[in-house]
C-alpha cells in the first residue's frame, strides 16, 4: 500500500539521519576548506597587489628567485597527490599492505618537499624584515608550509591508526579528509609557485 | 496505519529520559547540549554587554562636558576601543550565536548540533578570549587605543615598546574569538544542511534559519581575510615586518582593505539574525503568515552574497580611485533593495493583522522603526559626497548605533523576552518588560538621535573634548545613554524574578507555530521523543494545515 510505502521511507531517511555522522564530518570538512581557501585568497591579492604597486619590489641586492629546485619540488609535491589518491583506492580495495606502502611514499614526497624548502629559504639573501617583499615571501611559502607539515602529521595519524583492528568498519573518514586537505594544500602550491616563482 | 508503523519504529528502548535537565551546574559545564551551550552563550554575552555598557556610560559621562575632564585622553581611547571591541565581539556575534545555538536544531527538528563536541570548544573560547581582552588593562601601557578597526599606523606605534602590549592583546582576543566564529559556521552551515527533518525542506525551514545559513556563509567567506590582515599587523607589530608600516615601504591602506572585506559583512552576520527574529515574532503577534516567505529567504542570502562587494565604502576617502568610489556606491545602495522587501513583506505582515503587544512585539517594532531609520541614514552615507562630507564624524557613529542599538539590541531583547518562557519554563513579568521597553526605545533615540545633527555639524568621533556649540546635543545624548543604562535594571530584575518564581510556561504561550512549540519549556535533553515529520509550511497562521504529520 502506499502509506507504508511512505513510511519505510520516512523510517529509512530518519535512520540516515540520526547516523550519517560520516557525512557530516566530511561535508563540514570541505566547508573548512572552502574557508581555508579564503585566507589563502586574502595573502594572495595582498601579494598581487603590494607587488603591481610597488616600484622597488625587489629588495636592494636580490635580483630574482631561483626556479629550477622549486620546480622539482613542486613536481614531487603535485605528484604526491597521485600516490595519495592511489593509497585511497587501494584501501577500497581492502588491500591494506598497499594502502600503507603508499602513504608512506605520500610522506615521504611531503617531506622532500619540506627539506627542500628549508634549504632554499637557508640559502637566500634576504630575510622575512626585509621589506614587503621578503614579507610577504616568507608569510606565503611560511603558511603554506605550515599546511604541509599539517598534512604530513594527518597522514602519519592515518597510517598509525591503519594497525587498529576495526579502524575502518565505521567509513574512511580520516584518510578522505586526509586526501582531500593534501590535495587542497597541492592546489595552493600551484597558484603559490606562478605568483611567486614563474611571475617575477 | 502508517502513523502506527512509524511510531513502533522510533519507540526503541535507546531512547534516552524525556525530560529537561534542571541542574544548574550544567552551565559551568563543557556540556555538549546545544540548549545548554546556547544558555551560555546567551549570559556570557550579556555579562559582556554589561561590561561595554559601563565603558559606554564612562564614555557618556566625559562628553557631558566640552572640556576633557573625567578621564585621562589615553583612558579614553582605551575605552572607545574597547566598547566597540566588546559589544562587537563580546555581546551582539555571541548573543546571536547562542540564539542560532539554541534554536536552530529545535526549529529544523534535530536533536543537537551536527558537532557537539566542536559546538563546546567554540563557545569556551568566547571566555577566554573576553578574559584575555580584559587582562589587557593591567599591562604596562594600557589597553589597545586604536579603535575598534585597529587601523596601521595608529595601531603599530607601541610606544611602550614591550612585547606584550594592548594591541597585542587586543589581536589575540580578536583572532581567538574568529576561530570560535568560523568553528560555529562551519557546524551551523552542516547541520542545516544535513540534519533537516524528514519533510523538513529548504522553503520549509523558517526564516530565522535562512537568516543563520546567510549569516554563517558570510563568516566562512569573510573572516578568514580579516584573519589574513590581523596575521600580518600581528607580525608588522612583533617580528617587524613591514606590511603595512608606511615608513618601512609598506601599504595601510590595504589593512584597511582587509579589515572592510570583513567587518562590513560582519553587520550582516549580526543582523540577518534579528531580521530573521523580526520575521518569527510578527506572524506570532498578527496571527497572518508571513507575507512572501520565499522573497524574504531568498532576500537573505542577497544581501549575504551582495555583502562580499560594498566593503569599499568605508573608504571613499583614503585614497580611492573615482571608478571604484562610483562602483562601491551602487552596490551599497543595492543592498537597500534586499533590505527594502524584508520591512516591506513585515511590514505587509503586520498590515490588518490582529496585532498583540506583549513586550516581544514591542521590542520588534520598536527595533524596526529604529531600523528604518538606520537604513536612510545608511544611503545617505553609501553616496560619496555625503560621505566625505560627514567622514568621521558623530553622523556615522548614530547611524551604526541605531543598526546596533536600536536594530540588533532591541531586536534581542525581543528575542530574549519571546523564547525567555521556551528556555526557561517560567513566564516573565510582562509590566518590567514594559517598562525596559519604554526606557530603551526612548533612551535609545535620545542618545543616538543627537549625534546626527552633531555629525553634519563637524564633530569628529572618537575625541574626548569639543566645541562648546556642541554642548547642548551632547548633554541630550548623555541623558540617553544614562536611561539605556536605567533601563538594564528592569530587565534584570525581570530575568532574574522570573526564573526563580515558580510559575511554569505553558509549551507555547504565544500560539505560536514552529517545531520549537511542539515540545515542552524547556525542552528535553534531546529535544523530541521522536523526530517529527513535516508536512506542513512556517506560519501557517490563519490556516488549518498541521506542520508536523500527526501520531
Amino acid at each position: 500500500m502506499d502509506s507504508s510505502i511512505t513510511s519505510e521511507e520516512l523510517h529509512s531517511s530518519r535512520h540516515e539521519h540520526t547516523h550519517d555522522e560520516e557525512g557530516n564530518k566530511m561535508f563540514g570538512f570541505i566547508v573548512f576548506l572552502l574557508s581555508e581557501t579564503f585566507i589563502f585568497l586574502g595573502f594572495f591579492t595582498g601579494y598581487i597587489v603590494y607587488k603591481t604597486t610597488n616600484p622597488d619590489w625587489l629588495p636592494p641586492g636580490v635580483s630574482g628567485l631561483e626556479i629550477k629546485d622549486p620546480a622539482i619540488n613542486t613536481v614531487v609535491l603535485v605528484s604526491s597527490s597521485l600516490v595519495i589518491y592511489l593509497a585511497e583506492r587501494a584501501l577500497l580495495r581492502h588491500d591494506l599492505m598497499k594502502f600503507r606502502q603508499f602513504l608512506l611514499l605520500s610522506i615521504a614526497m611531503g617531506t622532500y618537499f619540506l627539506v627542500g624548502q628549508a634549504i632554499e629559504w637557508s640559502h637566500l639573501s634576504f630575510g622575512f624584515t626585509t621589506g614587503v617583499f621578503g614579507g610577504m615571501f616568507y608569510l606565503l611559502t611560511g603558511f603554506h608550509g605550515l599546511h604541509v607539515l599539517t598534512g604530513i602529521l594527518l597522514q602519519i595519524i592515518v597510517f598509525g591508526r591503519s594497525f587498529i583492528p576495526g579502524n575502518y568498519d565505521t567509513g574512511h573518514f580520516g584518510i578522505n579528509a586526509t586526501s582531500l586537505f593534501w590535495h587542497f594544500v597541492d592546489v595552493i602550491w600551484i597558484v603559490l609557485f606562478f605568483l611567486i616563482y614563474i611571475w617575477q | 496505519m502508517t502513523n502506527i508503523s512509524v511510531k513502533d519504529i522510533s519507540n526503541t528502548s535507546k531512547t534516552p529520559e524525556y525530560h529537561p535537565a534542571t541542574d544548574w551546574k550544567r552551565y559551568f559545564s563543557f556540556s555538549t547540549d546545544h540548549k545548554v551551550i546556547g544558555i551560555q552563550y546567551i549570559v556570557t554575552a550579556f555579562i559582556l554587554f554589561l561590561v561595554g555598557g559601563i565603558f559606554a556610560m564612562i564614555l557618556r559621562g566625559e562628553l557631558i562636558t566640552p572640556e576633557s575632564d573625567l578621564v585621562d585622553r589615553s583612558v579614553y581611547n582605551a575605552l572607545f576601543t574597547m566598547h566597540g571591541t566588546v559589544m562587537l565581539f563580546g555581546w551582539t556575534f555571541p548573543i546571536l550565536t547562542g540564539f542560532a545555538n539554541y534554536l536552530v536544531p529545535l526549529m529544523i527538528g534535530a536533536r543537537d548540533m551536527a558537532f557537539p563536541r566542536l559546538n563546546a570548544v567554540a563557545f569556551w573560547m568566547i571566555p577566554i578570549a573576553a578574559l584575555l581582552l580584559m587582562a589587557s588593562f593591567f599591562v604596562p601601557g594600557g589597553p589597545a587605543q586604536a579603535g575598534w578597526w585597529s587601523y596601521p599606523p595608529v595601531s603599530l606605534q607601541n610606544p611602550t615598546g614591550n612585547l606584550i602590549n594592548g594591541q597585542v592583546i587586543w589581536l589575540l582576543a580578536v583572532a581567538i574569538s574568529g576561530v570560535s566564529s568560523i568553528m560555529g559556521a562551519i557546524n551551523f552551515v552542516t547541520t542545516i544542511v544535513k540534519m533537516r527533518a524528514p519533510g523538513m525542506t529548504f522553503f520549509r525551514m523558517p526564516i530565522f534559519v535562512w537568516n543563520v545559513m546567510s549569516a554563517q556563509i558570510i563568516q566562512l567567506f569573510g573572516l578568514p581575510v580579516l584573519t589574513a590582515g590581523a596575521v600580518m599587523l600581528l607580525l608588522d607589530l612583533t617580528v617587524g615586518t613591514s606590511f603595512f608600516d608606511p615608513a618601512k615601504g609598506g601599504d595601510p591602506v590595504l589593512f584597511q582593505h582587509f579589515f572592510w572585506f570583513y567587518s562590513h559583512p560582519a553587520v550582516y552576520v549580526i543582523i540577518l539574525p534579528v531580521f530573521g527574529i523580526f520575521s518569527e515574532i510578527f506572524p506570532v503577534f498578527a496571527r497572518k503568515p508571513l507575507f512572501g516567505y520565499k522573497i524574504v529567504a531568498i532576500s537573505s542570502l542577497l544581501i549575504a552574497g551582495v555583502s562580499a562587494i560594498v566593503w569599499v565604502h568605508h573608504l571613499y576617502v583614503s585614497g580611492t580611485p573615482a571608478w571604484m568610489r562610483l562602483f562601491f556606491m551602487l552596490t551599497t545602495m543595492f543592498v537597500s533593495v534586499p533590505t527594502g522587501i524584508k520591512v516591506f513583506a513585515w511590514t505587509a505582515t503586520i498590515w490588518g493583522g490582529k496585532l498583540r503587544f506583549d513586550t516581544p512585539m514591542l521590542f520588534a517594532l520598536g527595533a524596526l522603526i529604529l531600523f528604518v531609520f538606520a537604513g536612510i541614514t545608511g544611503i545617505t552615507l553609501s553616496s560619496v559626497p555625503i560621505d566625505v562630507h560627514v567622514n568621521n564624524t558623530y553622523y556615522v557613529v548614530g547611524h551604526f548605533h541605531y543598526v546596533l542599538y536600536g536594530t540588533v539590541t532591541m531586536g534581542m531583547f525581543a528575542a530574549i523576552y519571546f523564547w525567555f518562557p521556551k528556555m526557561t519554563g517560567r513566564m516573565y513579568y510582562e509590566g518590567l518588560g514594559k517598562l525596559h521597553f519604554w526606557l530603551s526605545f526612548i533612551g535609545a533615540n535620545l542618545n543616538f538621535f543627537p549625534m546626527h545633527p552633531l555629525g553634519l555639524q563637524g564633530m569628529l568621533r572618537r575625541v574626548s573634548s569639543y566645541a562648546p556649540e556642541y554642548e547642548m546635543w551632547n548633554i541630550i545624548a548623555s541623558i540617553g545613554a544614562f536611561m539605556l543604562g536605567v533601563s538594564i535594571l528592569p530587565f534584570i530584575l525581570n530575568m532574574i524574578g522570573s526564573w526563580m518564581n515558580d510559575k511554569p510556561a505553558p509549551k507555547n504561550p504565544w500560539r505560536a507555530i514552529g517545531l520549537e512549540w511542539l515540545v515542552s519549556s524547556p525542552p528535553p535533553v534531546e529535544n523530541f521523543e521522536e523526530i517529527p515529520v513535516v508536512v506542513g509550511e512556517p506560519y501557517g497562521y490563519g490556516k488549518s494545515e498541521a506542520l508536523v504529520e500527526n501520531r
